[in-house]
């Protein structure tokens, strides 16, 4: 009874910063401009102009997400060998990029990679030049290193947590370090990689601002799109976001039912 | 975790309030002649920026007592909505042709009572009685100015003359274009011989083709990151507004100009005082302010536009006053259209078009 009591400010914050807001986007999606009931924003959406960039946002979020876990992965199990105090300093380091706001860090990474960027001018002195920036690869490096501290820190907590006793138990019952690492540490960290893919997967897919500064004329993001769209026509923008919402929603499923067949093997 | 997540959470959040909070906070003087909201557009008055630049509306609150809240947009769009969908009440706006048209087909603008405004007669003849204020009772012109080409004289070879150079196969990768819907359809339908300043649907389709052309040539479409692609010669030409072109010139020059041969978008933003204004007189005071000849001559130095104010030219500098990228000639104008407000829905498809050129 005592909890159920505590829990009521959450659950109000819930229902009128999340719940509200949710069926408020999905009934403009289902209106047209009158306030009528009206299948068209949602038909509008689904049109074919759309369906590129949906997908092109997906892929991009996708191979960020994999470049992330990836990174992350063999840094976070490196963090948990540390003695604690190197351990809460390289954790003060990951940290630190996101103290500075986000919108600063792209316009830092135009400037390297940029013509005459810093990158530019460090490979001209072995006499390679080029542009590195309006491309996708140069929105999906900035996606990871913006996303990266989300993929990092929620692996470390759950491998840290990991209980040194089955470790032991797997090596004196002869496993090598591969085979502990194989047997025990990873099937255990499945949770924290879990965690750590919907938290980079879920804000880079649905992400503006990066792409239009870093991408080129072909990497609009629907995050973008959403944002022009909006300006003028709030019917078809709730339905654009219903259907990334949706995207989205189906992937995590994807993902947690993967995940859990994984931590049972 | 739990504990990491909402970690990370609150740095997110609390990364957001600081960007939203350095937005205000203002002028603070005391005073107690009342106050005046002004809701303009973003870096759009001389407000001490840089060195050499004065401070317009401290000066304001110094001679009048009259406390400036100042707050501001970034398109006409939010503007509208900001003032018919809520409850803030704004004394003084200032839209541009189209909108100003829209709002007082509406009603949404008070008459200005002109006698209050002594000053508004070193205001130019030819911006009293606006195209969209055809009796001049709403409006007192701020600024006005057309739209350009920029381009870097190492980059382009041949000297573009008109439009058709934004479609120069030449230098595909290297062009940039308005990252704005109205502006990008108006060159469009210039090239396809339409007038832009009242178009259809189908109109809307025939330049959709003209910009479909164009995009595998483009590097991007953009508004604000013109200045740094420009600046740091990262690209060779765009279309821009001109008085935004005098101050790429001014930080490099490699770059130069060009006013399309066939006339370009003539545009003006006008200080009016909406309906919902509580404190009107203020509101006259300041426009009265804004057109003191060396006040508007200040904020003609700042923004590089046009300033409707004849007397104001008294107290510019020759490079600006003879630039023909903040007063454009009168026999250019002449060649200029200006936007007449669309309706909702011939807008909404507009916005939608362009949306999905760029989404393709």
């Amino acid at each position: 009874m005592k909890s159920k009591k505590l829990s009521i400010p959450y659950i109000l914050w819930m229902l009128v910063f999340t719940m509200i807001p949710i069926v408020m986007i999905g009934l403009t999606a289902f209106r047209d401009k009158s306030g009528a009931f009206s299948p068209e924003p949602m038909m509008k959406a689904f049109g074919t102009e759309y369906r590129g960039v949906l997908l092109h946002s997906l892929w991009i979020a996708l191979l960020s997400t994999a470049i992330c876990l990836l990174l992350a992965y063999p840094v976070a199990y490196l963090l948990t060998r540390m003695k604690p105090s190197t351990q809460n300093t390289v954790q003060l380091i990951i940290m630190i990029p996101m103290w500075m706001n986000f919108l600063l860090r792209i316009y830092a990474w135009k400037i390297l990679l940029q013509k005459d960027g810093a990158l530019d001018m460090a490979l001209s002195l072995l006499g390679i030049h080029g542009t590195y920036i309006g491309n996708t690869a140069a929105v999906v490096v900035g996606m990871v290193y913006e996303y990266l501290p989300f993929m990092v820190l929620p692996i470390f907590t759950v491998m840290s947590k990991i209980d040194g006793n089955l470790i032991e138990a797997a090596q004196d019952l002869g496993s090598n370090d591969f085979a502990v690492f194989r047997k025990v540490i990873f099937p255990l960290s499945i949770p924290g990689v879990i965690s750590g893919i919907t938290m980079v997967f879920v804000p880079s897919a649905s992400t503006f601002l990066v792409a239009e500064h870093l991408g080129g004329i072909d990497d609009k993001m629907i995050g973008d799109v959403i944002d022009q769209i909006f300006l003028t026509d709030q019917n078809v923008g709730s339905a654009l976001s219903m259907i990334l919402m949706i995207l989205i929603l189906v992937f995590l499923i994807i993902m947690n039912l993967f995940g859990d067949e994984e931590a049972i093997a | 975790m739990k504990k990491i997540i909402s970690l990370l959470l609150t740095a997110a959040l609390a990364g957001t309030a600081a960007v939203s909070l350095s937005g205000c906070g203002a002028s603070e003087s005391k005073a107690d002649a009342g106050e005046v909201n002004v809701y303009t557009w973003g870096e759009y008055m001389a407000l001490g920026q840089d060195e050499g630049i004065a401070n317009v509306v401290e000066q304001f609150e110094k001679e009048t007592n009259i406390k400036v809240n100042l707050t501001t947009y970034d398109t006409n769009e939010e503007l509208y909505s900001k003032l018919t969908q809520s409850n803030d009440s704004y004394d003084i706006v200032v839209p541009s042709d189209y909108m100003i048209g829209k709002m007082i087909k509406e009603g949404q603008l008070k008459e200005i009572n002109y006698k209050n405004i002594p000053n508004y007669q070193y205001i130019d003849e030819r911006f009293k009685k606006l195209p969209c204020d055809p009796e001049g009772k709403y409006t007192v012109c701020y600024t006005w100015g057309v739209t350009a080409i920029v381009y870097d004289k190492n980059k382009v070879k041949n000297k573009p003359t008109d439009w058709d150079a934004l479609w120069d196969k030449n230098l595909k990768g290297q062009i940039l274009m308005f990252n704005n819907s109205r502006d990008a359809m108006g060159i469009a339908m210039q090239q396809c011989g339409i007038d832009p300043s009242n178009c259809n649907k189908a109109d809307i389709d025939k330049a959709v083709v003209k910009l479909r052309e164009q995009k595998p040539l483009l590097k991007k479409y953009v508004m604000d990151q013109v200045f740094n692609e420009m600046e740091g010669g990262q690209a060779a030409i765009a279309s821009y507004y001109a008085g935004d072109i005098a101050m790429m010139m001014e930080e490099n020059e490699d770059l130069d100009y060009c006013l399309p041969v066939n006339g370009s978008n003539l545009f003006y933003d006008a200080m009016c005082i909406p309906k919902s204004s509580q404190n009107t007189e203020n509101a006259e005071k300041f426009i009265n302010f804004m057109q003191k000849p060396e006040i508007a001559a200040e904020n003609c130095k700042y923004l590089r536009y046009g300033t409707p104010n004849t007397k104001a030219t008294d107290y510019l500098d020759d490079d600006i006053k003879n630039s023909e990228l903040t007063f454009p000639p009168k026999e250019y104008v002449d060649k200029c259209y200006v936007f007449k407000n669309l309706s909702d829905d011939v807008y909404a498809y507009m916005q939608e078009q362009f949306v999905k050129v760029q989404a393709e």
